[in-house]
């Protein structure tokens, strides 16, 4: 209701005590293609959907390799994705330099949540519009974080971000208790699964998936597209099933829901 | 103080260098490269520890081994190591055997007026598939060559290698006849370290081999004498 009134500025509280600038920079995130990740005990995984905007033009990257035990998928404005990108290189590149070892992943996920918090609190600076998906191997335990715009930071089990990213969340809510004790072939098959629930009308490719893994013995590795081609006919066995399933979740009013359930 | 010569006898001054000693070496082949350094650290006439590694391997295509102060090796290969992420991030793939020549020349002459103690060596494949050396001063002077060896038994090592790789003062074979093979290349490095160590004292115990072509870099080990 007062929304316009109190969003012009990141510094201005609405009197429901919201920052609305925030909420608006997590709409960008909202805004990208799926981007979703999922861990077992030994193996974690991110699976994306990579769009392009025209034939002519390539598919937008979304996985990154940060360093040998970790990496992030991103969902939002690419170009600020590559500002926290170089970020998290330095800082495992640095500790890697300084004291010889990986750098834990939760630790790279602090910084970061303090170096966006930082944004939403400064005089001419904006929240990141980019929300990541980082999945790392360190400490022998897999980890799966989200960050977002506001800085706020989540381990997860499993957790998909980006537009019509509800269905994949579903699925995966629907699967992850078994999650833990999986191995990797199956682990990646959920996420390709639980990607076909977000895609909605986009025929999944070798072309605009993209898979990468990370674990014990797993350095973080972003699978060649033949490698996805794999899976994906592995999926296909099983259509009949899940277009069934879709028809069922799919159409509601995305938009109106995602404001909601940003408010994390 | 004077001598009755009326020289002036300074005092020894302290210096931030010392030799840890040891030996590396590396022969180019047509589409390989062997490299190799023993692992004993001394200072003085005693053993520090017979496994202290004077061997990195950079790229899959690419590695270096130094010889001097181990400190300085030490600090170098980190850098070097870091450096070689950074390009591969930036660039989306490993640097060429010739970039981390380059590379390691810029390293070193960076620190031009206080200078790594560090005799150099780096081999590979380069672009082309062709096996090659680079051989350094402390200051980064650069040479591409066919085989170089550095430490306390180069003097021992090289005139070996330019007898057998170089065929330098030899009558009994042709130069156009002879072809250096990957096995004769193996036997002849791990000799040549081998007979290095018997009579350099600062050479022994381990010796770490490593073997470069197109498939990537094959790492072995084996002992040397412990005395």
């Amino acid at each position: 209701m007062f929304r316009t009134q109190y969003d012009s500025d990141i510094s201005i509280y609405s009197p429901e005590g919201r920052l609305y600038q925030i909420e608006y920079a997590m709409q960008a995130v909202a805004q990208g293609s799926t981007a979703l990740g999922l861990k077992s005990k030994t193996h974690a995984v991110v699976v994306t959907l990579m769009r392009s905007s025209d034939e002519l033009s390539s598919h937008q990257r979304k996985i990154f390799k940060v360093d040998g035990h970790m990496g992030i998928a991103i969902s939002g404005l690419t170009a600020d994705a590559r500002v926290l990108l170089k970020f998290m290189r330095n800082e495992t590149l640095h500790h890697k330099f300084v004291y010889g070892s990986d750098l834990p992943t939760g630790e790279v996920v602090s910084s970061l949540a303090m170096k966006s918090q930082r944004n939403t609190q400064r005089w001419g600076r904006r929240p990141y519009g980019v929300g990541l998906l980082v999945i790392g191997y360190d400490g022998d335990k897999t980890h799966l974080y989200q960050t977002s715009p506001s800085g706020n930071c989540f381990s997860y089990y499993a957790q998909a971000i980006g537009s019509r990213s509800q269905s994949a969340r579903t699925y995966l809510e629907k699967n992850f208790k078994e999650f833990p004790e999986l191995g990797l072939e199956e682990l990646v098959l959920h996420g390709v699964k639980a990607l076909k629930e977000s895609s909605g009308k986009e025929t999944l490719t070798k072309l605009n998936v993209g898979i990468a893994v990370v674990g014990k013995e797993q350095k973080f590795e972003i699978l060649k597209p033949n490698k996805v081609q794999s899976y994906l006919d592995q999926i296909l066995q099983t259509e009949g099933e899940i277009e069934i399933e879709n028809e069922n979740e799919n159409e509601k009013d995305e938009e109106a829901e995602t404001l909601e359930l940003k408010l994390d | 103080m004077e001598t009755y010569l009326g020289e002036k006898q300074q005092a020894s001054q302290w210096s931030p260098y010392i030799n840890n000693g040891g030996s590396c070496l590396a022969v180019a082949g047509e589409d390989f490269a062997v490299i190799a350094s023993d692992t004993r650290m001394s200072l003085g006439y005693s053993i520090k520890t017979r496994y202290s590694t004077k061997y990195l391997k950079i790229t899959e295509k690419c590695s270096i081994v130094s010889s001097g102060m181990q400190a300085d090796i030490f600090t170098l290969h980190k850098v070097l190591k870091s450096r070689a992420q950074i390009y591969e991030q930036k660039h989306g793939k490993p640097m060429s055997t010739d970039a981390v020549a380059k590379l390691v020349s810029r390293l070193l002459y960076y620190r031009r007026f206080f200078p790594y103690y560090t005799f150099n060596i780096v081999a590979g494949i380069d672009d082309e598939g062709v096996g090659c050396v680079f051989s350094y001063d402390a200051i980064g002077t650069l040479e591409r060559v066919k085989y170089s060896a550095s430490g306390s038994g180069s003097s021992l090592i090289e005139p070996v290698l330019d007898n057998q790789v170089a065929l330098k003062n030899r009558n009994d074979i042709k130069k156009e006849d002879y072809k250096l093979t990957k096995e004769n290349a193996i036997d002849l490095v791990k000799d040549a370290i081998t007979s290095a160590g018997e009579r350099d004292i600062y050479t022994g115990d381990f010796v770490e081999i490593s073997i470069i072509d197109i498939n990537g870099t094959h790492e072995d080990k084996f002992e040397l004498r412990f005395d």
